[in-house]
């Protein structure tokens, strides 16, 4: 297929609004007479608040107020009106609702004051007496008390298959191994914040760090008891996400509500600390129980889940989804259960669920092929899946066997010796191991709208997110491809709750999902356009038909006969009011959902690791990708290197620590709670292999986002096997576990 | 209730000199100089991203150094010449470093990005870094968690190429 656009690598279109400051984020717009607020955070993990002293605090010429229980207003407190596009089942935590602490670090008051300096320092002021009650946030003490929650936020887990008893004392090789995945916070870059701005008549904008924001706009309208119209939610740029924007956050609802009853606008942001007090990814531990036949086969696999949620909500993601995507195995049994504890509610972060289960997984079976004494490679390659056994549907496409040559290839795989501890380069123990990942590539309804005005610019828009996805840039991309014209003739909106509608930017799908409302809805247009073009006299296109013409280059043309052509822009010069519009909502075929839709990655990696500190440095990871089609293979690139490197921190260095005693993460700040820096990263390459995908939705494109995770920390950890002998089960892999 | 009023420090006459322009501010003495960019002359290309010193998001040169403006009050930086990432462009033409980040895609969300770009050009003003190990340790106090570190250490070789044939 022709194009100009789709799989040409582009500068993103924001790039220069990015790189000069001039990109505005939620607490970053001005508003007249603004007044700041800071939150006070509880101290304690489970309890009452007896009394809050704010009167100190109050005392400060210019502190406004101090928002708490006892003070804040009287009206819509059910919590079903707290609900939002990601809420898991349960009874969502609602801030300043009573006097009791459901987790450390809640929320507990909200000093607003005439600048941000005053509000800290009044912070500090309120004095807070507390009826401690007992709390329980020790993961590993209560497995036992584990349940299958009512309803499962993601799928419920596969139904069981064949006799996996039977089938595991059959075997001629099999592992019963346990992995243990830690908390981990998303820590976006930006922290959380909103800027509600009072516009009189108890109408409000917001600006707010959010993946959706009519998810907020709705969140808002419902908990304050707001029609749709009074609350406008933007949000153009967003400093990073990973989820942490899915549901929206309490500084939102503390900033409408200071903004409502001061009526004047106010701006809350989180501070780096209150950035680990809502929403992780959760502690998860798994038990695996395999076995493979003589040939290495997989003829058994057990999957015992145990994941945290909180006392109020139950939460849950798909970790027990990947073993009946990745491996053929006609003897299975999935479970996942819930531990509740104490804390807030976990979130969806970077592959929520993915992350978890197919490290685990991919370690164990890189430990079955130790045991049955296959190269780990070749036991992916016998063992390779030609359908989702968990839907039993075939899959829409599935180039993961190119992915497997091209990176073993360009790894160089084929020198690898299988023993562990056979590779050295002095003190430096070299490993290297392999994985491999899938991620769901899904479509979800959205609309959008596009304006191709008389001077010929083209405007598109749909209430969706960038957050440092390139979802500006890749819009822009499909619809001047649609349409024929430059990146600088078209503007593509987001970010804005008057747009038209569009899901949370979440899930690796929005270029599925919103890239296809924008390419139908330039479809709308170029319907028009040839209408009009068939109504001039003498037009070189009478009687022609949509699919016989092309647009390119700003004209609309005979395919087979380019001199055949009329310009747009003097078209547009006929048009009834001077522009031509087309507004629309997609939502998957019916044909898609008889598939399964997954993006694949085959991931190596080589360690060094030091023979007598235990250090580990990842010198070179190669992932190859079968994604479907690649838009923007450079802002596609860049996102999968990110993956990695997230996969890195989840091999190595990522955990949040939780304080059993005080019932708190205690390592809440970005020293203590580590995340890859540049000196953690050296090569790493992406190899994006050919897939075609008439099937998956009208693009052909899957989800980036998520696919570059998942298979990265398992083959870290398979490659710090190999280069030592050990098998460190429970991450990260830190030094004093190797030594 | 008897309350009693904690005495507040009064506001303080502080002259800055940002990106060329001078700038009289009254401003409380604990005022970071990051919060009076940001909140006091709404120079929000500075970013905050711990107010720690612990990310690098809020980096800018004072006297051609790059320093964490959160780490500083703004009254201890009178008399010195303060560029923000606002200030990098001249007559409309971006800054090369500016340029190599849209040109290597060395970003994504962009929120660290003005950091980052001030740390590379402190980087080279410096004049240490000279291998890609070097690269990688003098730029790990700019944490950058969309991960677009390969992208970026690509950018400071050609920032240090250009300085060289100079």
């Amino acid at each position: 297929m022709k194009t100009d656009q789709i799989g040409k690598e582009r500068n993103r279109v924001d790039g220069k609004a990015k790189v000069t400051g001039e990109a505005k984020y939620a607490a970053e717009f001005e508003a007249e007479n603004l007044a700041y607020g800071v939150v006070v955070s509880s101290g304690i993990a489970k309890g009452k608040i007896k009394s809050i002293d704010a009167s100190k605090a109050l005392a400060l010429d210019g502190v406004l107020q101090v928002f708490t229980h006892e003070n804040r207003p009287g009206y819509m407190w059910l919590d079903k009106n707290y609900k939002d596009d990601d809420a898991p089942p349960g009874s969502p935590f609602r801030p300043l609702y009573d006097n009791e602490v459901q987790f450390s670090m809640q929320p507990i008051a909200l000093v607003v004051a005439e600048t941000f300096e005053l509000a800290r320092y009044a912070a500090m002021l309120v004095e807070v007496a507390y009826e401690t009650a007992e709390h329980d946030t020790d993961f590993d003490a209560n497995l036992e008390q584990a349940y299958e929650p009512e309803e499962y936020k993601a799928s419920e887990p596969p139904k069981p298959r064949g006799d996996v008893d039977k089938a595991l004392a059959e075997a001629s090789a099999r592992i019963e191994q346990t992995y243990t995945h830690p908390a981990e916070h998303h820590n976006p870059m930006e922290m959380h914040a909103s800027t509600a701005v009072w516009e009189g008549d108890g109408k409000l904008t917001v600006y707010d760090k959010i993946q959706g924001v009519q998810n907020s706009q709705q969140y808002i309208a419902s908990a304050f008891g707001m029609s749709q119209d009074e609350v406008r939610v933007i949000s153009p740029f967003v400093g990073g996400a990973f989820g942490s924007g899915l549901r929206p956050q309490y500084q939102l609802f503390l900033a409408v509500l200071a903004a409502r009853e001061l009526q004047r606008s106010v701006r809350v942001v989180m501070t780096r600390q209150q950035m680990f007090s809502f929403g992780h990814r959760p502690k998860t531990l798994q038990r695996f129980k395999l076995g493979a036949d003589a040939d290495g086969k997989l003829q058994a696999l057990q999957q015992e889940v145990y994941g945290e949620t909180s006392r109020f909500e139950d939460y849950s993601e798909d970790v027990v989804l990947w073993p009946g995507v990745l491996y053929p195995c006609d003897n299975t049994k999935l479970t996942h259960k819930l531990v509740g504890l104490d804390v807030y509610t976990p979130l969806d972060m970077r592959a929520p669920g993915g992350t978890t289960g197919i490290y685990a997984l991919e370690c164990a079976i890189d430990e079955l092929a130790y045991e049955a004494g296959v190269d780990p490679l070749e036991f992916r390659k016998k063992n390779y899946s030609e359908k989702d056994q968990n839907e039993d549907k075939p899959f829409s496409s599935k180039e993961l066997r190119e992915c497997y040559r091209q990176g073993a290839e360009k790894f160089g795989w084929s020198k690898r010796k299988m023993e562990p501890r056979s590779m050295k380069d002095g003190h430096q123990l070299i490993g290297w191991g392999m994985a491999q990942g899938a991620w769901e590539a899904n479509q979800a309804e959205a609309s959008a709208k596009a304006v191709l005005s008389k001077d010929g610019k083209l405007t598109v828009s749909s209430a969706t997110a960038d957050i440092g996805t390139g979802t500006y840039t890749v819009m822009t991309q499909i619809a001047a491809e649609a349409l024929g014209l430059s990146l600088e003739d078209v503007t593509f909106k987001l970010g804005d709750s008057d747009l038209p509608k569009a899901p949370l930017e979440g899930g690796s799908k929005t270029v599925a999902t919103v890239g296809s409302a924008v390419k139908k809805a330039c479809e709308q247009v170029q319907e028009k356009l040839l209408k009009l073009a068939q109504e001039q006299s003498n037009s070189p296109l009478a009687e022609t038909k949509l699919e016989d013409v092309e647009f390119s280059e700003g004209r609309i043309s005979l395919k087979r006969d380019a001199s055949k052509s009329m310009q747009l822009q003097d078209l547009l010069q006929h048009s009834e009011n001077g522009s031509l519009e087309g507004e629309v909502s997609t939502k998957p075929s019916d044909e898609s959902k008889e598939y399964a839709r997954y993006a694949h990655s085959a991931v190596f990696a080589e360690v060094k690791v030091d023979e007598d500190l235990g250090t580990v440095k990842v010198t070179r990871v190669v992932t190859a990708v079968a994604g479907g089609r690649i838009v923007n293979p450079k802002t596609a690139r860049s996102q999968i290197l990110g993956g990695m490197v997230w996969g890195m921190g989840v091999a190595l260095h990522e955990h949040t620590v939780m304080d059993n005693h005080l019932g708190r993460f205690i390592n809440h700040d970005l020293d203590k709670y580590h995340v890859p820096v540049n000196a953690d990263v050296q090569e790493m390459e992406v190899i994006f292999v050919e897939e075609e995908d008439e099937v998956v939705n009208p693009l052909g494109v899957k989800g980036l986002g998520e696919i570059g995770v998942v298979g990265v920390a398992p083959a870290i950890a398979n490659a710090i096997f190999h280069a030592t002998g050990k098998r460190v089960r429970e991450l990260p892999i830190t030094m004093d576990k190797l030594l | 209730m008897e309350k009693e009023n904690p005495p507040l420090p009064p506001l303080q006459p502080v002259t800055l000199r940002i990106n060329g322009k001078e700038q009289r501010l009254e401003l409380a003495p604990w005022t970071s100089l990051l919060d009076a960019l940001r909140e006091h002359l709404h120079l929000t290309g500075t970013k905050k991203g711990c107010d720690h010193g612990q990310c690098g998001a809020c980096t800018v040169l004072v006297d051609g150094k790059r320093i964490n403006s959160c780490l500083t009050l703004a009254m201890m930086q009178e008399d010195k010449e303060i560029t923000t990432v606002e200030g990098l462009a001249k007559d409309g033409e971006l800054h090369p470093v500016q340029q190599a980040f849209i040109d290597n895609d060395a970003f994504q969300c962009g929120y660290c990005t003005p950091g980052q770009i001030c740390s590379v050009i402190g980087l080279v003003n410096e004049g240490k870094a000279k291998t890609m190990d070097d690269i990688r340790d003098l730029m790990s106090g700019n944490v950058c968690r969309c991960g677009a570190y390969v992208n970026i250490v690509k950018v400071v070789q050609e920032a240090l190429e250009r300085s060289d044939a100079r």
